[in-house]
């Protein structure tokens, strides 16, 4: 059955060293033949795969425990080295031991006060909750200070200076120290002494740093893989303790038989570097060791370490069950806390059903239709029933009768899903909570997940080959939680910025405007088309006009507001006239919403858009996540149902313009090149006028860059003022569907100066950036100036240049994204164990305050108005009514008359936001996986 | 420099006050928390040197009000444990 609560709490971890007794105590064997297995493929007695050590073929029994192969854990054994060797893991210690000790009398080199100084320091911080960092920070000081002394305070021995030749030998004064030699000195050390070195002399000395005894992992930590052809291929770790072994021998035989020193010295040099690379093969300074084929071996810190080590891929991430990935696709008709599950995932995912008296029937039928179950209509199965005892029994459909008759109270079911189970759906990265959020399952035919398109915008997914995972929760506990925390509509107000993440996108913007703007008007069939989406019933009283019934879309809109809203913003579409002409807006930008009903005003990206959506935020908030859901669901429906039956579409064509305007347009190119060359005759002339702070050279770049700048400008407007709302393109625009009008002018105006590093093209060619242009040529075309528009198309050195721009932010995308994940992964684990806890305090996991309260005042971000606790002008107008905003008018009057600005969060990025566009390409799948 | 510069006075820098004892146990009952849980100071730090020459001797384990001007609660309060160092 299933633990719940704490059973146990971990008080403390203490790390220490393990002594050579330790190592022979715990051994099951001594290791003593390099050799594996013997001719008939058994292994050797006392050889590295020895019967001791574990069980690693099923069937046989453990030579020590006599458990069976997954019974049995292993057991280390251990091999006897002929000559201590340097454990490299602790060169640095061992280091800092030698050079603050005394080489005779191995004490520490510290008179007695001030050793008991240092003692003392670090128990006073112990009682002030120093961490272990700080601990550790005051035995360096008190190792630096003693290695500071020339000669001993005790024996007055003078101290001669020992060095560390990468990666184990040690120096003294040039001469070589033996390990032997160090681990003797080690010895020396007395235990008060360590003490005040940062070691606990009860469980660690320092001697046991320089190893006599090597122990020998069990094989079950490194089993040995029978390939197809019947030979054995063993582990790189196996591998690595058979050269170890090898040396080991011919090192004690050397040694016995007493050949010169030489030879001896060699081999233990040789037993030295197989027991450092047996650790860590990648020690800096040594050759890693190669296997036959030339692949470097993966020793034991390569198993731990980086990205592929045990514990990033192991232990902090880990494999799941009950979790599916497949391609996305979007559904409109999905509510936006709904996802669209193949059959064939839905047959495979699980959720575990506890049988209980009440469901017994339900439970028996279920099962009794087995894996698969028949018919044409989804009906759930199932594919496990899990006995009383815990034993699982596989459902196929040979056994669903019987074992359907065998379940009682008490069994667990493990039933396919079903339309309106919890699960949780996540697309990487995941760098924000709103990347996995709970949806409601529907199960549907075809191969790919499916969720409405206003998800699209917190996922940051999109369908050109985009796959998703979906995880299927297994307790209730899990569900309630995610149904309470992590559902879609819990998440449409970001805790970023208070203000919405979910909402309408693309046609959904497009689609509401077309129904809204102005006076446009619909025929009773078209009306009906675009409700029978919502399946809203009653049609709203028509206006009737030369005997025709006509809907206006305004009053189609506010069929599904609140009845008691009241609402004033300005739209998208607002023109930011000098003065606001208010209701009377000629460009209907000025949104009235009164007891639930549009009265003025266009609901475009201001409105019911992803992040900036005024109405979304305001029903989220006022009447909760479900409310907003199903605005958003409605709204978007009603927007899709608007631009169906008016049909809207967009080409090259929409940025057609007169000959008229393109001559124009030539015509303010051609005066910028002639101004352009002026000033540059100017500077040639000496006669420019140098601006404050600037070189002469700088103040000509300067100028230049203004005058193209207006240059681009003016080719923007003369096409801006042929493109008019009846366009597509422009009302894509102007309603913030897609795109800008500055896109626009750049297809139809022209292109402008492009830019590397901010400046206009220089480099290339000497003095040049193309041979098409003479040596020094400062003009707007030998800069990179593009005067052509993508419609009317670029000469090749223009199109050189734009590649040389468009370069350049491909270079600033990949850099970033690259930056700014290592960034974040920093970041996260710095603040992973920080929670909120009930008082508002911030603190982490040792329970030590971080932030007195949350944010300094305690305020949950999300809930938040734009970062606010509280929006004082909303509450004006809802008590004052429209009193409130006669109030308001007055105030902004005063406001400005003080010259503040009126803040709103979410029209600040307004004028910033040249968000630079993300260059997206075909087949994203592949470049996505990180 | 003719005068000695104080930290406390600049405009960045959030006040100091040092707690006696007595106030500085009140303030941890208050919060249900013990000294080591608090955030630390070090000694060293220049406001506290500063706050040693106006207020008097600063030991370690003493505990320090801050009180600064903050964008999202117009004041905010916390304490600090100095430390060593």
């Amino acid at each position: 059955m299933m633990v719940t609560g704490v059973t146990k709490r971990i008080a403390a971890i203490k790390f220490a060293h393990l002594s050579p007794d330790e190592i022979r105590k715990m051994s099951a064997t001594k290791i003593i033949t390099a050799d594996t297995y013997d001719d008939d493929g058994f292994p050797i007695d006392m050889g590295l795969m020895d019967p001791h050590l574990g069980v690693i073929e099923p069937g046989l029994r453990c030579k020590t425990c006599g458990k069976k192969v997954d019974e049995c854990p292993g057991h280390f054994g251990h091999i006897d080295l002929a000559m201590p060797v340097i454990h490299v893991g602790y060169v640095k210690e061992i280091k800092k031991l030698l050079q603050s000790t005394c080489r005779s009398c191995g004490r520490l080199l510290l008179t007695g006060e001030q050793a008991e100084e240092y003692r003392k320091q670090r128990d006073k911080m112990e009682e002030l909750g120093a961490d272990m960092l700080d601990a550790s920070s005051v035995a360096k000081e008190t190792a630096r200070d003693a290695s500071a002394r020339t000669s001993c305070p005790h024996c007055s021995t003078v101290q001669l200076k020992i060095t560390l030749d990468k990666p184990t030998t040690f120096r003294e004064e040039g001469h070589k120290l033996t390990p032997k030699e160090v681990r003797e000195r080690l010895e020396r050390i007395p235990d008060e002494d360590l003490v005040s070195l940062g070691m606990d002399p009860t469980v660690s000395r320092p001697e046991w740093m320089v190893l006599t005894a090597l122990p020998v992992p069990p094989v079950t930590v490194r089993p040995s893989i029978t390939l197809d052809s019947g030979d054995r291929s063993e582990d790189d770790v196996t591998h690595k303790l058979v050269d170890v072994l090898r040396i080991n021998q011919r090192l004690r035989e050397n040694r016995d038989a007493g050949a010169p020193q030489l030879i001896v010295e060699d081999l233990w040099e040789l037993l030295q570097y197989h027991v450092t690379t047996y650790f860590d093969n990648q020690t800096s300074g040594i050759p890693p060791a190669r296997h036959r084929s030339g692949r470097p071996l993966k020793t034991l810190v390569q198993r731990l370490k980086g990205k592929e080590g045990r514990f990033r891929s192991n232990l902090s991430g880990k494999r799941v069950n009950f979790s599916a990935r497949t391609v996305i696709s979007p559904d409109p008709m999905l509510s936006i806390n709904e996802v669209g599950v193949p059959v064939e995932a839905a047959r495979e995912l699980t959720v575990p059903i506890h049988v209980t008296e009440r469901n017994l029937e339900k439970a028996k039928e279920m099962c009794k239709r087995g894996p698969i179950p028949p018919g044409p209509e989804y009906r759930p199965g199932v594919n496990y029933v899990i006995r009383s005892d815990g034993r699982r029994i596989k459902i196929t459909d040979k056994n669903a009768e019987t074992v359907a008759e065998t379940i009682e109270p008490g069994y667990v079911v493990e039933r396919h899903l079903v339309d309106g189970d919890i699960v949780l759906f996540n697309r990487q990265p995941s760098l924000h909570r709103m990347s996995i959020m709970a949806h409601e399952v529907r199960v549907m035919p075809y191969k790919t997940f499916r969720f409405n398109l206003c998800v699209c915008p917190p996922y940051n997914a999109d369908f050109d080959g985009d796959e998703m995972n979906l995880h299927v929760l297994q307790s209730e506990e899990a569900r309630a939680e995610a149904k309470v925390l992590m559902r879609v509509q819990e998440h449409i107000l970001s805790p970023r910025m208070g203000a919405p993440v979910i909402g309408g996108i693309h046609d959904h913007i497009t689609g509401s405007f077309l129904l809204t703007y102005k006076d446009s008007t619909f025929t009773r069939e078209e009306t009906l088309r675009i409700l029978e989406k919502i399946g809203e019933a009653d049609l709203p009283k028509p206006k009737v006009k030369e005997g025709v019934e006509r809907w206006t879309g305004k009053q189609l809109f506010s069929l599904i507001l609140p009845s008691d809203l009241h609402m004033t913003f300005k739209a998208s579409i607002c023109q930011k006239c000098q003065t606001c002409k208010k209701e009377k807006c000629e460009h209907d930008g000025y949104v009235v919403i009164r007891h639930g009903r549009l009265l003025t005003g266009t609901i475009d990206e201001k409105s019911v858009g992803a992040f900036k959506g005024r109405i979304v935020d305001k029903l989220s908030r006022d009447y909760g996540p479900d409310k907003a859901r199903e605005f958003i669901d409605k709204a978007t429906k009603l927007a899709i149902g608007a631009i169906m039956v008016r049909g809207f579409t967009t080409g090259i064509d929409d940025e057609d313009i007169p000959d008229q305007a393109k001559r124009e347009i030539d015509d303010a190119m051609t005066q910028a090149k002639m101004k352009v060359e002026e000033h540059v005759q100017a500077y040639r002339r000496g006669e420019l006028e140098q601006m404050p702070g600037r070189s002469l050279e700088e103040t000509l770049e300067v100028e230049i860059m203004k005058v193209l700048g207006k240059a681009r400008d003016t080719a923007g407007q003369i096409a801006g003022r042929h493109l008019g709302l009846e366009n597509s393109a422009v009302i894509m625009a102007r309603s913030g569907a897609r795109g800008s009008m500055l896109n626009l002018s750049q297809m139809a105006g022209a292109i402008g100066q492009q830019a590397v590093r901010g400046e206009r093209l220089s480099r290339g060619y000497w003095n040049r950036t193309l041979p098409h242009f003479q040596k020094g040529d400062l003009g707007s075309e030998a800069r990179g100036f593009v005067r052509n528009a993508y419609k009317s198309g670029l000469t090749p050195t223009e199109y050189f240049f734009h590649s040389m721009g468009g370069r350049e932010g491909l270079v600033d995308t990949a850099v970033r994204t690259s930056r700014s994940g290592y960034m974040q992964r920093r970041l996260i684990n710095a603040l992973e164990d920080l929670k909120v806890m009930n008082d508002g305090s911030v603190r982490n996991t040792a329970g030590t305050i971080i932030q007195f309260k949350y944010g300094e005042d305690g305020i949950d971000p999300s809930r938040s108005v734009g970062g606010d606790p509280v929006d004082v002008d909303d509450i004006i107008l809802e008590v004052l009514g429209d009193q409130g905003e006669l109030i308001a008018k007055v105030q902004e009057k005063g406001a400005l008359s003080y010259g503040i600005q009126d803040r709103d969060l979410l029209e600040t990025p307004e004028e910033g936001e040249t968000e630079t566009e993300e260059p997206e390409f075909e087949g994203g799948g592949g470049s996505e996986e990180m | 420099m003719a005068e000695e510069f104080n930290v406390l006075e600049h405009e960045l820098v959030p006040e100091h006050h040092l707690l006696p004892e007595k106030e500085a146990e009140k303030v941890l009952k208050e919060l249900k928390l013990t000294k080591d849980q608090l955030p630390k100071i070090r000694l060293a730090d220049p406001c506290i040197r500063a706050l040693d020459a106006i207020a008097g001797p600063v030991e370690e384990g003493m505990v320090v009000k801050i009180v600064r001007r903050s964008s999202t609660s117009g004041v905010s309060v916390c304490y600090r444990l100095v430390i060593r160092g």
